[in-house]
């Protein structure tokens, strides 16, 4: 019974550069169309079922920006709030929950540094560490995917399936999966893979990298077994992008948090 | 003032930060003494049930005398976990046994953690629940949860039923994230500060 079920989550994301959302971003009513705290509190409104603001920033000048626009985008934000992008210690990722995140995402520095995992779940608990994954698997059968980082330009030299087993076992919460040779393709995501990593661990994994229209999502939630989706730009071009979006899925027979 | 109890569980400031929102004044704070004259106690919690060994030790008496001169009480997760007979994911570990029952692991059949948005199905006659809609979503992170007992004021189905919220006159406990649950879950938070 379609109503008695966990719902799929549709998570709208922000990439941020130097406290600025940098992604084309359309919100009309927008006194300041880069503003992460504005931006973040218009898609809750608008459905979202969760917000993730990834920082892209390299300079750490830009890191302590980062600090401050989670502290303001936190502030009237009450549905689950990630934040991600450089995150290599316990220190780092403490900061970000003293600014008001309830989870937060590792990517390369676990690869580097696997017990960082542990070290953050032990203090923060398991539901406040996703493991973000970037693969590219180009024509590879998905369990031989690649992990790689660096916006996919650096292999790792792990299969996605066994990291995916070993980040689950350290303690995160939930596996963020993005596939490199989709993102900013709108060509879909990758179900293939998704549901390769969904059927190899019991946390859920949210699919990402590649969504263009709801038929995607759709397909995903069917065929990739994904617990959640993740879209940055698709959610850019209105505020009733995701309650649409989530219509047209609820007629799909998908479970879904609406109305809001 | 409401005292929230701080015994090193996750999830105090986006409590704090809530109530604020609602004009609340709230206090983090592990001090027996604080909690002792506090108007309303809220008890948030994320993570291990062991956790409460250190809430035992230190705040235990002063958190059930509040409660016996009926002083609103709040438990949300673990801290509703807390005020069962005991959990499964820490058996040494003694809960305050003001409902009964013990809480214990999703089963097999179905992914744990149980994370994300589901619905609630509320009783009728609840002073937390008072003014939110049957049916309505609130979010979930757990992989331990509590039994469905004569206080359950709302369930939710996952795995089997369980209980998404208990109420016995002062004593409130919610297994969701009434701070993560967007305007239903502000409804929730603002029904407890307004008792």
């Amino acid at each position: 019974m379609a109503s008695e079920q966990l719902t799929k989550r549709i998570i709208a994301c922000l990439d941020v550069d130097a406290g600025r959302v940098v992604k084309g971003v359309q919100f009309q009513q927008l006194r300041d169309a880069g503003d992460p705290a504005e931006l973040a509190l218009l898609h809750a409104e608008a459905g979202a079922d969760e917000i993730v603001l990834l920082d892209i920033t390299a300079t750490s000048e830009g890191r302590k920006t980062l600090v401050d626009t989670v502290r303001r985008a936190a502030k009237h934000l009450f549905i689950p709030f990630t934040v991600g992008g450089g995150i290599r210690s316990l220190q780092d990722a403490g900061s970000i929950f003293d600014a008001g995140a309830d989870k937060i995402t590792i990517n390369s520095a676990a690869l580097a540094n696997p017990a960082l995992i542990e070290e953050i779940a032990s203090r923060f608990g398991s539901q406040a560490v996703i493991v973000a994954i970037d693969v590219k698997r180009g024509e590879a059968d998905a369990p031989e995917a690649e992990v790689c980082v660096a916006g996919g330009r650096k292999p790792t030299g792990r299969k996605t399936l066994e990291w995916a087993r070993e980040a689950e076992r350290r303690g995160a919460g939930e596996i963020l999966l993005t596939s490199m040779d989709r993102d900013g393709t709108k060509l879909g995501f990758d179900c293939e893979l998704t549901a390769a990593v969904a059927e190899t661990v019991s946390i859920p994994v949210i699919a990402s990298g590649g969504a263009g229209n709801a038929t995607h999502f759709v397909e995903v939630f069917q065929h990739g077994k994904a617990d959640a989706a993740l879209a940055a730009s698709i959610f850019h071009f209105g505020t009733h992008a995701v309650a649409e979006l989530k219509q047209t899925l609820l007629q799909a027979g998908i479970p879904m948090r609406w109305p809001c | 003032m409401i005292a929230i109890v701080d015994y090193g569980a996750g999830n105090i400031r986006s409590v704090k930060k809530a109530l604020e929102h609602l004009g609340v004044e709230a206090q983090v704070t592990a001090d027996p003494q604080v909690i002792a004259a506090a108007e309303k106690i809220v008890m948030p919690g994320v993570g291990h049930f062991c956790r409460c060994d250190v809430l035992n030790k230190n705040l235990r008496e002063s958190i059930l005398g509040a409660i016996s001169r009926g002083v609103p009480f709040l438990g949300i997760c673990v801290g509703m976990q807390w005020l069962f007979g005991g959990s499964t994911e820490a058996p040494e570990t003694c809960g305050a046994n003001l409902f009964p029952g013990e809480c214990s692991r999703f089963p097999a059949e179905v992914k744990s953690p149980h994370v994300g948005w589901n619905r609630i199905h509320i009783h009728n006659g609840s002073k937390l629940m008072r003014g939110v809609e049957n049916g309505a979503f609130v979010y979930y992170t757990h992989s331990y949860r509590a039994p469905v007992v004569t206080e359950t004021i709302a369930s939710t189905e996952y795995g089997g039923v369980f209980s998404a919220a208990v109420e016995n006159g002062n004593v409130f406990g919610v297994q969701f994230h009434p701070e993560k649950s967007g305007p239903t879950g502000l409804k929730i938070l603002e029904n407890f500060c307004g008792l």
